[in-house]
């Protein structure tokens, strides 16, 4: 399933006012869920892709609003076409992803972002003790892949860049 | 007792799976942790959550002990079941577990430690009036120690490491004029291989029997056994088949074998499930060797002859279930062959690559622990063990008949298996007939 069917997906699931959607192709799987409180239904994305799995908690209303290009896709190819210099930063550890060294501060990297090599991209906790993730590369956010506060693997892809 | 939620699997291949289908059957959900060689592995699968956990190399994914306390922090795990190898007796990993409040399914750390010196364990054994085989007085201060004790109990002897294993660190010395040479070539090696030059020496057993004795200990202090498994058959110290009961077995030296590593596994107040290996002289003479303080390759065997699930009772154990005390006794007669991905004819060399056609063999009285299947690729960062066949008949014979005729039926493609070697120890007279002992493969004949 390319990224676009993806996005098309959401926004059609967001609208049709159905609360869970599950759709298994080929070695994908997808899974949309969209919480049950009612004035802005936000959707949240749970996507999976056998055999890896981590499930990922349904988010509440309460919450901050998932932006609309934030999807949690674990997959490692860039796609094709005008995406192919594309480049996703992987996870080099497992624990809980935070975008912003704490809650009342601003993301360390959001969409169009700009960075060097060396400039901390996001937090990762594990075992109470919280790293800071550092970039290999220099250039241009331009997808966040893990939702704040979500549990992340090794290899988990973090964020889709565009390489300077 | 409080019976775990959620058990994460620190492990891979066929005892992954293995631990999986009991948690399984016990309601309890699973965790699985794969590098990133074993995505397509069938543990990942059947288990109700996976976390990658590193790369291909195990020192960086299934021995790495962060890592692995992460999965189990951000999956909620209230247990870790570590399988066997890896770091199931690694004393630090048990430590660092309870300090996180998971509890780690095996021996604490104190008890790892304990076992885990060869030399310090032998001293507790004496002491529990566990027969030991005649040796030094803990490690050896020089040559001249070395050269007494040997004359003492008399030669042959064997220099072992402490913080051996392996066969690592280990001479065997058949007259005093070699003893200079052996004691420091093994020193040497040990010193290289674990750290840790310290060496002590004792009698060596000429052509003995591998017997070990399963036991099982509650937290409230009670013991028993589960009877013996022969694992003779081996090749460089790695056992290669494993029956129960021992062809060389009788009901008096059961009796005292049994409490013998009962009182070995009282005297370190063991809980959990854990083996205590012996050596049998040709006069039905027994000594401690050491002991294992975790789930065996080869528990199949007495599962089953006494038809019990011995991962399940490990973790009921450390849920702090009870133990009824009762020992138990093979009603039946089980062999057990490992399949390894490789080459038998040419010295056993490793066999990695693609599986292209696969077909375990089934049928009464036959049981496959496989992690393999059809079109799956052999990693090569891990050991070559691709399966355990295991067949259990109401006599040794018809065990034996069963073995090959499951073995006949066992079909790998694409890979090397030690298959044809296991159909050619079937047929074997002396194996037949139930004569033999650890020195039994220097022998066979291994020509294609």
């Amino acid at each position: 399933m390319q990224l676009k069917e993806i996005q098309e997906l959401i926004r059609f699931v967001s609208k049709s006012g159905v609360s869970e959607v599950e759709i298994e192709n080929n070695g994908f799987k997808i899974v949309i869920k969209t919480p049950i409180v009612t004035s802005a239904p936000t959707p949240q994305l749970v996507a999976v892709q056998t055999p890896q799995l981590i499930s990922q908690p349904v988010v509440a209303a309460t919450q901050p609003i998932v932006p609309a290009e934030q999807v949690a896709v674990a997959t490692s190819s860039p796609k094709s076409g005008e995406n192919s210099r594309f480049i996703t930063i992987k996870s080099p550890m497992i624990g809980t992803f935070y975008r912003s060294a704490s809650p009342e501060k601003p993301p360390l990297a959001s969409v169009g972002d700009e960075f060097k090599k060396g400039d901390v991209l996001c937090i990762i906790e594990a075992m109470k003790l919280f790293n800071e993730i550092e970039s290999e590369y220099a250039g241009k956010i331009v997808k966040v892949l893990v939702d704040d506060a979500s549990p992340v693997e090794y290899d988990q892809a973090l964020f889709l860049i565009d390489p300077a | 007792m409080k019976l775990f939620k959620k058990i994460l699997i620190a492990n891979r291949g066929e005892i992954a799976l293995r631990v999986i289908r009991t948690c399984k059957e016990m309601g309890i959900k699973t965790v699985a942790v794969y590098s990133t060689a074993d995505r397509d592995s069938l543990h990942v699968r059947f288990a109700d959550e996976a976390v990658c956990i590193g790369p291909p190399k195990s020192a960086d994914s299934y021995l790495n002990i962060p890592n692995l306390i992460s999965a189990a922090e951000i999956t909620n795990a209230d247990a870790i079941h570590p399988g066997y190898g890896f770091l199931s007796e690694n004393a630090k990993f048990s430590a660092i577990c309870r300090k996180h409040g998971i509890k780690f399914i095996g021996a604490s750390p104190e008890m790892i430690e304990g076992m885990g010196d060869k030399a310090s364990a032998k001293d507790t054994m004496k002491k529990a009036g566990v027969p030991t085989i005649p040796g030094s007085e803990g490690l050896l201060s020089n040559l001249g120690e070395a050269k007494k004790v040997a004359k003492k109990i008399g030669y042959p002897v064997i220099l072992k490491a402490t913080a051996g294993g392996g066969g690592r660190g280990m001479r065997v010395v058949w007259e005093e004029k070699d003893l200079e040479k052996a004691f420091d070539s093994a020193r040497q090696e040990a010193g290289a291989a674990f750290g840790n030059d310290g060496m002590y020496l004792e009698k060596f057993i000429e052509e003995p029997r591998h017997i070990e004795i399963q036991v099982v200990g509650d937290q409230f202090g009670q013991a028993c056994h589960l009877s013996e498994r022969d694992c003779s058959i081996q090749r460089r110290h790695q056992k290669l088949v494993e029956e129960s009961p021992s062809p060389f077995m009788i009901p008096e030296l059961r009796d005292k074998m049994g409490e013998a590593a009962i009182k070995a596994a009282l005297a370190v107040q063991y809980e959990g499930l854990g083996t205590i290996e012996f050596l049998v002289d040709k006069h039905r003479n027994f000594y401690f060797m050491e002991m294992n303080t975790r789930i065996q390759v080869e528990h199949p065997v007495t599962e089953e002859v006494i038809d019990y699930d011995l991962v399940k009772e490990q973790i009921m154990v450390a849920a702090g279930a009870k133990i009824s005390g009762s020992n138990y006794f093979p009603n039946l007669h089980a062999i057990e062959c490992r399949i390894n991905a490789e080459d038998p004819f040419k010295g056993f060399v490793p066999s990695p690559g693609k599986i292209t056609s696969f077909h375990s063999p089934k049928g009464q009285g036959v049981r496959v622990d496989t992690h393999v299947y059809s079109g799956y690729t052999i990693p090569p960062f891990y050991d070559s063990m691709i399966a355990k066949l295991i067949v259990k008949a109401r006599t040794r014979p018809e065990a034996i008949t069963k073995m090959s005729r499951a073995l006949d039926e066992f079909i790998v493609e694409g890979v090397k298996t030690t298959v044809p070697f296991h159909q050619r120890l079937m047929k074997d007279e002396n194996f037949k007939n139930g004569n033999y002992t650890t020195k039994f493969l220097e022998t066979f004949d291994l020509s294609e």
